[in-house]
């Protein structure tokens, strides 16, 4: 493993199985960008079946909401964070 | 050997099929070795979409002549003299971007080949075409879409994939040319002519190219002969390894 | 620690184990012990390991399947194998590691994948063989693991399990073919079995007295039987299989017991399973050699996309600033 290798960065993968069913959450991919994201997520997450719908997030994208408002009991406390849901700033690098 | 009594449209059928076949062959030993798991995925996916296509033209070329042949009769009782792909599917795997460039150009001759054969008189092979046309687009979509990051990507990526296309550009003759078996068809109304394939191919192969910083070698010279049984040395080594199980037990059922 | 944050570390800890115990799962975003994200990362990486490591013995034979039918089942399993091992590698990165990171502690072997695939498959009939019984074997663990407490990964078990189905049906058919076949089909699937057998017993890991169960494993559902129990199971229901294929397992001490009501068997050979296990088996050095090769020879690959999407994203905020 070549030290400093950066990797693919992760996607969200969510797919809508048929018309007028919403759009459900199926796991992730790794891709370097959206178009070989989508097609990773197609090969492995539908089999290519057809009708299918995709979408694809970066998985640094996903705003997430803590369960339980567990925020607005515990205030300054840092709970631990899923870290792929938060922003790294640049300058920080890679995490 | 069976070919010199068969059929045009069942030298066609088989002609389609080995090329499939042997291109399958050559994917499937790829499992495990891809540079992500993802593409471990996507490489079995194209490779069992060809295998399928193989042995539901087998199954028709084995109904048309009348011998009682099997898909698997055809397959592994065969010798090389008797295949008849393209010479182009025979090449190995050097890397991944050979892997790329072999199938990218299968794919984007597949697109306008399947197209046409949609309009066959045969039922089954129109329908096989129909299916097929489908999985070669969305093949294209993958080989051409990394094509252009291998192209322009990094220095490294660019010098293997035009190493890839300059040593297989010679073999694609091979899958585009045609003789009198597409000839007599053509005639007979059993197969439309064939004659826009290269066009749509060249432009195919011209954009992808274009967009990924990639040339095609100057040098005019074609590899041919692959339709009729005159391959590459590499075909040799691909047919005994794939036939030997099924040649070593003479009637066993598996 | 301040005070206020060992009280509120001490109330996640109770709400944790309350959630636990009343069957609701765990998901990405909650408070967990440390304990137990390690655990459960090495836990799910490991089984991701195995699957993908597993590509490599039955891939083995795909480009000499006796026929066309058996070389595209052989294809769409091991394919299968791969996906599995990407639903599993995507729950444990939930946990917040990198896939990356996993793969680098399997290279150098800080994580470890199922001793079962350190065997080489050596004929046609070992791909039956693992089907039959590795597979088979698998299933077994694999059924408890969809009530596990992990929500990502009771949910990547439950999409494997309805993938799984088929594999241990086309192992044990193809061992049928062959036993019922010719006189070598017959000698290659008894030859098969004598190989197999033991090793996949041993899957289900050392005797209960000896191996570290702890209430800890029960309690996060990692592990809702012993390794003895589910290996009774699996003998139970295997040895039936065996004698309807008309095969003999390599065993002489098994036997019926009408008293307990399960099959008495031999012993393990628990020296050997540990040889393997740590390191010493026919293929542990050829299966690493041959992952770590492949990632290192697909570097340039890897590296190309990420260049080609710097590039990508360059041109766009040059397109959106010459606007």
């Amino acid at each position: 493993m070549s030290a400093g290798e950066q990797g693919w960065p992760l996607w969200e993968v969510f797919v809508r199985a048929d018309r007028g069913l919403n759009h459900v959450h199926v796991g992730s991919v790794h891709a370097a960008d959206t178009e070989t994201a989508l097609q990773a997520a197609r090969d492995v997450y539908t089999r290519r079946a057809e009708g299918v719908s995709i979408w694809v997030v970066r998985s640094t994208e996903i705003v997430a909401s803590d369960p339980d408002g567990r925020d607005d009991w515990f205030g300054d406390l840092k709970p631990y964070r899923h870290p792929t849901f938060y922003e790294i700033p640049d300058a920080v690098g890679h995490m | 050997m069976a070919t010199t009594t068969a059929t045009p449209l069942v030298t066609f059928l088989l002609r389609i099929a080995d090329d499939n076949l042997v291109l399958a062959q050559r994917l499937g030993a790829l499992l495990a070795r891809m540079p992500e798991l993802e593409e471990d995925i996507a490489v079995a996916n194209v490779c069992l979409d060809h295998l399928g296509q193989a042995r539901s033209l087998y199954a028709r070329a084995a109904e048309l002549e009348g011998l009682g042949r099997t898909e698997d009769d055809l397959a592994m009782l065969r010798d090389e003299r008797a295949f008849l792909n393209a010479t182009l599917v025979e090449m190995p795997d050097v890397d991944f971007a050979h892997t790329i460039v072999r199938q990218f150009f299968v794919d984007a001759y597949q697109v306008p080949f399947y197209g046409v054969l949609c309009g066959a008189a045969d039922p089954v092979l129109a329908g096989v075409a129909e299916k097929a046309v489908k999985e070669a687009r969305y093949h294209l979509r993958r080989s051409s879409t990394w094509v252009v990051r291998l192209g322009d990507g990094t220095e490294e990526s660019h010098a293997r994939v035009q190493a890839a296309v300059d040593l297989l550009w010679r073999y694609t003759g091979d899958l585009l040319a045609t003789d009198e078996v597409e000839a007599t068809l053509a005639a007979e109304g059993a197969v439309p002519a064939l004659d826009d394939v290269r066009g749509a191919f060249d432009a195919t192969v011209h954009t992808v190219l274009a967009e990924a910083t990639l040339t095609l070698p100057t040098d005019p010279y074609q590899r041919l002969g692959g339709r009729v049984g005159v391959h590459t040395e590499h075909l040799g080594h691909l047919l005994p390894e794939m036939q030997r199980l099924y040649r070593s037990h003479p009637g066993a059922r598996w | 620690m301040t005070v206020t944050e060992q009280a509120t570390e001490a109330a996640m800890q109770e709400r944790f184990d309350a959630m636990l115990a009343a069957g609701r799962k765990i998901e990405p975003r909650d408070w967990m012990p440390d304990a137990y994200r390690q655990t459960m990362i090495r836990q799910i990486a490991q089984h991701a390991h195995s699957e993908v490591i597993g590509q490599q013995p039955e891939g083995n034979w795909i480009t000499r399947a006796p026929n066309l039918a058996r070389k595209s089942v052989l294809v769409a399993k091991v394919q299968d194998e791969a996906g599995h091992g990407l639903y599993l590698y995507s729950a444990c990165e939930t946990l917040g590691i990198d896939r990356d990171e996993l793969n680098r502690r399997l290279h150098e072997g800080r994580q470890k994948y199922s001793s079962i695939f350190n065997y080489p498959t050596l004929t046609w009939a070992d791909v039956g063989a693992i089907g039959w019984l590795v597979d088979g074997a698998a299933i077994t663990n694999q059924v408890m693991l969809t009530r596990t407490s992990y929500g990502p990964y009771a949910r990547a078990m439950i999409r494997i399990c309805k993938e799984e189905s088929f594999h241990q049906r086309q192992g044990f058919e193809i061992m049928q073919t062959l036993a019922s076949g010719t006189e070598e089909q017959r000698a290659m699937a008894q030859d098969a079995l004598d190989r197999w057998w033991w090793p996949s017993i041993s899957m289900f890991g050392p005797p209960d007295a000896e191996s570290v169960h702890t209430e800890q494993s029960v309690a996060w559902g990692i592990k809702l039987e012993t390794n003895d129990q589910l290996r009774q199971k699996f003998v139970d229901q295997t040895v039936p299989q065996a004698d309807y294929l008309g095969l003999r397992i390599p065993d002489p001490e098994l036997r019926w017991n009408e008293e307990r009501g399960h099959y008495d068997f031999g012993a393990i050979d628990w020296d050997d399973f540990w040889k393997v296990v740590r390191g010493d088996g026919p293929c542990n050095r050829e299966r690493l050699e041959h992952k770590r090769a492949t990632w290192e020879a697909g570097a340039w690959v890897r590296e190309a996309a990420l260049a080609h999407a710097a590039k990508q994203a360059a041109r766009n905020t040059t397109t959106e600033a010459g606007r």
